[in-house]
């Protein structure tokens, strides 16, 4: 291969935004939400604003982590049992240790979730066991591991030190905490997977696993790296999760990991692996919430989000499909010149 | 491929064997397991599972998934309750609610056979979809005034003894399945679609049409067990089996059904459900909590995988050594 052929198929630094394939969610945002506001002009005021950034933050915490999974060819269902055990951890640790900085309580999170990533990825690599067969088993095991712990008990609001509720809701410069944080993960996860080394070795596994196997990437390693930030990311989550609603249970989170998907798969990530962006999935963890908002606002049936969050995935995933097959059809007859 | 086949039938003989030791661990070591009282409430609880694990069995044999079948009992139910409120005969209803389960698993169909779309993005898809609808149709009302002589048939026994009357279908509908699959020219075919897909084509098997019917008749029998899921409970709910699709792909991968399609038995499957709902039962009866259970399930689902894989690496890596010592002549 020579370098001008290199040079040819890299992508280029800056891409035309408008010929991303995030435009899409972009697009539909706009739309949404220029409708909604133009119909009730309190979906745009200060407070309905936050409550969505809020509620976004948290999911697009999550949806960071699995986009790393799925964009190399896994997928990761035990991120809601995850949220629950950290959460329900750091809401007892913090309730008996009112002194804890809050520092202490996103590190346990963090902890607690690398280590059930740790286990998930072993097992999908070491095991050669299929990562949907995995994480359907975890997800039961650890929400299982967090129920036989908390039983029926709940950690409440006002059990837990202030200033662990207090940080939810406290802003830096006018931007929520828990925005910020997740700005920084999507930032940080996005530079990984789209500058650095690790990254393109993620999307080349999800391109082709024996590919990138013959072509000497560390495979075993690299599962594990997706794995675990896909688990510290979700154990982050249960600490805001905790942090934000105060009240925490062994139910917190449940089902959550299908709108994670959803939002992932929305995000323009596709299901088989090897393209999509992280910040995509944070676009698509969005658009999701702005749905929901946006229903409540129009009074339109609560009940008809989950259908549309639905008939969204059925959609992303019919669109991403078109889009492959026209690359492949451009690819074919270019081939076809030489 | 011979050596395959043995595994396979070693790993279902064991499932097998595994659910005869629990069930008899059980009714010995667990007061109340054995009662008639808790043989029908078995039965009736592990009905649902059992019967989507049927068609589902079918599906990742041939390599697919179908995560859309507890939300398309939602729905089926949720459709129940609405023609009920509106009027309509209940020998009407019935025959309806399993018609719409066939439609909805048409739309699966068509999605991913017609589209060629990825069958597990696709039903997370109308996993979310049809529970969405079903929320849509009912909301979170509840209708609950069944007539007696269907609720009374369905929780009823055979003649007061403790088999439940739903055993029959079940029993109808698992040898029914039992012939199609290992009897049949189709049955062949669902194996050979699943072991590669592209050589079946080849052979003259109609891989979409195959597959496509497959949705449909899953997406019935999950219509079906909306129904006696309904009659059962006597209430019509829009959450109705939330959470279902996953203890039965747990059921069917337990029953040693490869994810990746090609291998499985019915007979596996079934004692598959069989072990779980005994084993979730009798801890239940020794007062370990329904949710703590999970944790078995799901240790048991990774390990139905696991232990397969590693039964397979030690004698592979055995064969290899035996190799090195004893030359072959062809190599």
């Amino acid at each position: 291969m020579t370098s001008a052929t290199v040079e040819k198929t890299a992508a280029p630094r800056f891409a035309n935004p408008f010929k991303q394939r995030e435009m899409g969610i972009v697009l539909a945002l706009v739309v949404l939400v220029g409708f909604t506001a133009i119909n009730q002009s309190r979906f745009l005021s200060a407070q309905s604003v936050t409550d969505i950034l809020l509620n976004t933050a948290i999911l697009a915490v999550l949806a960071s982590g699995m986009a790393v999974v799925v964009i190399t060819r896994h997928i990761d269902l035990s991120v809601g049992s995850v949220l629950g055990l950290s959460a329900f951890t750091v809401a007892t640790v913090m309730q008996q240790n009112q002194g804890l900085p809050m520092v202490a309580a996103l590190g346990l999170g963090l902890a607690i979730g690398a280590v059930a990533g740790v286990l998930n990825g072993a097992l999908v690599h070491f095991g050669n066991v299929p990562a949907l067969v995995v994480t359907l088993g975890t997800m039961y095991a650890y929400r299982g591991l967090t129920y036989s712990w908390a039983g029926g008990q709940q950690v409440t609001a006002d059990e837990v030190p202030r200033h662990f509720l207090h940080f939810a809701n406290s802003a830096l410069l006018g931007v929520p905490w828990l925005v910020l944080i997740a700005l920084v993960v999507i930032a940080g996860v996005g530079l990984m997977m789209r500058n650095y080394r690790i990254g393109r070795e993620l999307y080349a596994m999800g391109s082709s696993p024996q590919a990138a196997g013959l072509a000497g990437i560390r495979i075993a390693r690299n599962t594990l790296v997706a794995f675990v930030i896909s688990g510290a990311l979700a154990g982050l989550g249960g600490v805001l999760y905790a942090s934000r609603f105060g009240t925490v249970d062994a139910s917190s989170g449940n089902g959550y990991e299908l709108q994670v998907v959803a939002a992932v798969v929305v995000g323009g990530v596709a299901v088989f692996g090897g393209s999509g962006t992280i910040w995509g999935a944070g676009l698509g963890a969005l658009l999701l919430t702005v749905i929901g908002s946006a229903l409540a606002v129009l009074d339109i049936n609560q009940f008809w989000q989950q259908a549309i969050v639905g008939a969204l995935i059925v959609l992303a995933i019919g669109a991403d499909r078109l889009v492959a097959v026209r690359i492949a059809r451009t690819l074919r007859k270019r081939d076809s010149h030489v | 491929m011979s050596e395959l086949r043995g595994r396979l039938a070693s790993w279902d003989s064991m499932i097998i064997v595994v659910t005869a030791v629990v069930v008899v661990a059980a009714s010995i070591g667990v007061e109340n397991f054995g009662t008639s009282t808790n043989f029908t409430f078995l039965v009736l609880d592990l009905l649902p599972i059992a019967l989507i694990a049927l068609p589902m069995t079918m599906i990742v044999i041939t390599g697919e998934i179908d995560l859309s079948v507890a939300s398309t009992l939602g729905l089926t139910s949720a459709i129940m309750g609405d023609l009920w409120n509106r009027g309509l005969t209940i020998e009407t209803i019935i025959p309806l609610c399993v018609l719409v389960g066939a439609l909805l698993g048409a739309v699966n169909g068509v999605l991913i056979n017609r589209l060629g779309l990825p069958s597990l993005a696709v039903t997370i898809g109308t996993l979310a979809l049809y529970r969405g609808l079903a929320l849509v149709v009912l909301g979170d009302a509840a209708v609950a005034d069944f007539p007696w002589a269907f609720t009374g048939w369905v929780t009823g026994t055979i003649g007061g003894g403790p088999v439940p009357n739903v055993l029959l279908v079940l029993v109808v509908l698992a040898v029914a399945f039992g012939v199609v699959l290992h009897a049949t020219p189709v049955g062949r075919a669902l194996f050979a679609i699943g072991a590669n897909d592209q050589a079946a084509r080849f052979s003259g098997i109609d891989v979409a049409r195959t597959k496509f019917w497959l949705y449909v008749v899953s997406g019935a029998i999950a219509g079906l067990a909306g129904v006696l899921w309904t009659l059962r409970y006597s209430s019509a709910r829009a959450d109705n089996g939330a959470g279902l699709e996953l203890a039965v792909v747990a059921a069917v991968l337990l029953g040693g059904v490869s994810i990746f399609g090609g291998r499985g038995s019915l007979w596996g499957v079934l004692s598959g459900v069989l072990l779980l709902a005994v084993l979730q039962n009798a801890l239940r009866l020794q007062d370990v909590s329904g949710q703590a259970l999970n944790i078995v399930t799901g240790v048991l689902l990774i390990a139905s995988v696991l232990l397969p894989n590693i039964i397979t690496g030690v004698r592979d890596s055995v064969h290899r050594r035996r190799r090195r010592t004893v030359p072959l002549k062809s190599s």
